[in-house]
């Protein structure tokens, strides 16, 4: 039992990350860098690869190719008892036998801390439990599972704490105060933290960077923001919340914009918004950013007309229309409940309109439903 | 619904219960009962209220010798299965090698086959290898039909632990020797001790194969046997008695023992 904790400090390094099981490649080339202090998620759906990479990180999988490394310590083949890494485990794999006290006590123990006690209770006060050292782990509900898991992970001060889906056993109220409070924690304690997730609310709302991973490999990284208002792929697009993929084609350039033609109507997209690699493109607007007006309207920034409620959903904040277009594509449209103005009927014709500013440019050979048919919640 | 069939219908299975259990515990009382019974060259009629044969347990010509005999045998052979039976176990439920599935099929065999044939071959092998019945021919062919039972229940045990509290361990500093003696073992331990209890009692009230590999000596079923024949003593009942109530005692202290600790816990 090495003194794990000091031996290695600083950004968690992932250099060409490759693990195939056989044929398949779970993780392909996976390159990263995560600052030392941050919180970090990995974001996917399941089958994604992000769980085997969080198990190469913990050293319960070895990888196929590829280095691991913690500040400049190479950790790759390390033994999992030999990283100065803890994990919380998805459904927290507490050890049954022994009590709260004894299950936070056990990394401290194995490494032979002196003050068992003390840094113990201080951790319990810390998740607000402290009353309950001498229960077993069956004796506790899922959510004070789930913050022991934590207390026995954070106690030995590792340089990165991973957590595995930690928030998917609980129930939604629940999920939400603890996202609030793995954040406060995390700044609290000032560790490295590496999320795995497939629930993009959980994603968003904690971490600081977000890695989208699809089929073993990295869609996008950047911070939740640019992650949804600029999206550079259909999947990220689909996955973090919904969009309007419309297939399209670049006819002219306008200063700083693309025009881009829809099925015989007009729209602006800005160059620095757009990947597309050729004139064939995947034009993107967030349902959101979308105003919907009845037909006799004027409109500025860009309109597509023509359409035609086919639903309306009042869901209390917003209003969410799907919206028929000419060319038969159903566009979602949410509307805030803010001007006192009822909603629209279904069948009523509309028009869309949005600022340039909004809209963004997708590679236009690209399936415009991946990563829309991804259930979140199939786990 | 009239009165009666109200309630009957309410303490049927009671009822039921109550004739379930008579029946299972009639022989167990019949025998504690006649461990009481003065009797004479035979056991079988009852002739009056006695604690001769409980003050005088080893009354009987050889009883204790062949009880001891057991005990020891029981002992030995428990101890030894148990060991290499939960090597076993972990080695299949654990592990991948060559031949797992065989392994794994063939394990069952010794609990498939009659005990008459697998008696007599172990008699037919040991005198082949020129070797003499006796205490240690008994004990090494029970330690063979315990091997069997403790990996099966071992097994299950190692199956229904999740692989992730060790690889929780791991992940905080425990190498492999310490995951194991601090968590796999404590968590697999009920599951060894219950095939042990198991093995014990199998290997105690062994008599086929026992029959066909002690030459000379007696044990405390091959004791009820042979003596059943010309009249059983009530020594017999009064260890038959015993081993109950023992069995009984186990049980309770286990399960006082696991209820303190839901408890206190």
């Amino acid at each position: 039992m090495a003194d794990a904790s000091t031996s290695a400090k600083g950004d968690l390094k992932l250099s060409n990350l490759v693990k195939a099981y056989g044929e398949f490649v779970a993780v392909d080339d996976l390159s990263l860098l995560i600052p030392e202090g941050s919180f970090f998620a990995l974001l996917g759906p399941s089958g994604c690869g992000k769980t085997t990479t969080l198990r190469m990180i913990a050293g319960l999988d070895e990888p196929t190719s590829g280095s691991i490394h913690i500040g400049n310590t190479d950790i790759t083949y390390q033994k999992p008892y030999d990283r100065p890494v803890n994990t919380v485990f998805q459904n927290y794999a507490l050890f049954p036998h022994l009590t709260i006290f004894e299950n936070i006590a056990f990394g401290l123990r194995r490494r032979g801390i002196k003050d068992v006690k003390g840094q113990v209770d201080k951790v319990l006060n810390l998740v607000e439990l402290p009353h309950l050292a001498e229960r077993k782990p069956t004796q506790l509900s899922g959510g004070q599972q789930q913050r022991i898991a934590l207390a026995r992970a954070i106690v030995n001060r590792p340089a990165l704490l991973l957590l595995d889906e930690p928030l998917g056993a609980l129930d939604l109220k629940l999920r939400r105060q603890m996202q609030i409070e793995l954040k406060w924690i995390q700044t609290e304690v000032g560790l490295t933290f590496v999320h795995v997730t497939h629930d993009q609310e959980e994603a968003m709302t904690m971490a600081d960077t977000i890695a989208v991973m699809n089929e073993g490999k990295i869609e996008q990284m950047g911070t939740p923001a640019d992650l949804y208002d600029s999206p550079r792929t259909a999947f990220v697009a689909n996955f973090l919340g919904q969009s309007n993929l419309i297939q399209g084609r670049i006819v002219d350039n306008d200063g700083d914009a693309h025009v881009v033609e829809i099925h015989g109507q007009k729209v602006k997209v800005l160059k620095n918004r757009s990947v597309a690699k050729d004139s064939s493109i995947l034009f993107g607007i967030r349902p959101e950013k979308i105003r919907i007006q009845p037909g006799a309207h004027q409109l500025s920034g860009c309109v597509l007309e023509g359409g035609k409620i086919s639903d309306v959903s009042y869901i209390g904040v917003s209003t969410q229309y799907q919206v028929e277009m000419p060319w038969g594509q159903e566009l979602m449209v949410f509307e805030q409940n803010d001007d006192g103005i009822p909603p629209l009927a279904k069948g009523d014709p509309v028009k869309l309109s949005w600022e340039t500013v909004f809209s963004f440019g997708l590679d236009g050979h690209e399936d415009a439903s991946a990563g829309s048919e991804v259930n979140p919640d199939e786990e | 619904m009239t009165k009666a069939s109200r309630w009957l219908s309410k303490n049927l299975i009671r009822i039921y219960a109550v004739l379930g259990f008579t029946y299972l515990f009639i022989p167990v009382i019949y025998t504690i009962v006649f461990s009481f019974n003065d009797s004479g060259k035979s056991n079988l009629v009852w002739r009056g209220f006695t604690f001769k044969n409980w003050t005088n347990p080893c009354g009987a010509a050889d009883v204790c010798n062949a009880l001891g005999n057991s005990l020891k045998i029981g002992f030995l052979s428990t101890l030894i299965a148990t060991i290499l039976g939960t090597l076993i176990a972990f080695a299949i439920g654990r592990y991948a090698f060559k031949g797992h599935g065989l392994v794994n099929s063939l394990i069952f065999l010794p609990m498939a086959t009659p005990e008459i044939v697998m008696g007599s071959s172990l008699l037919t092998m040991f005198v082949s290898f020129g070797i003499n019945p006796g205490f240690w021919t008994i004990v090494i062919a029970h330690i063979m039909f315990c091997i069997s039972f403790i990996v099966v229940a071992v097994k299950a045990r190692i199956a229904s632990l999740d692989p992730r509290l060790e690889q929780a361990a791991m992940d905080l500093y425990a190498d492999e020797r310490e995951t194991f003696r601090k968590i796999t073992f404590p968590l697999v331990a009920p599951g060894i001790a219950g095939a042990a209890l198991l093995a014990f009692s199998l290997s105690f009230d062994d008599f086929i194969i026992t029959n066909f590999n002690s030459g000379s000596v007696n044990t405390f079923p091959k004791f009820v046997y042979i003596s059943a024949q010309r009249g059983l003593p009530a020594q017999a009942n009064v260890i038959g008695a015993t081993m109950f109530i023992v069995a009984i005692a186990l049980v309770l202290t286990a399960q006082f023992v696991g209820n303190r600790r839901k408890t206190t816990a």
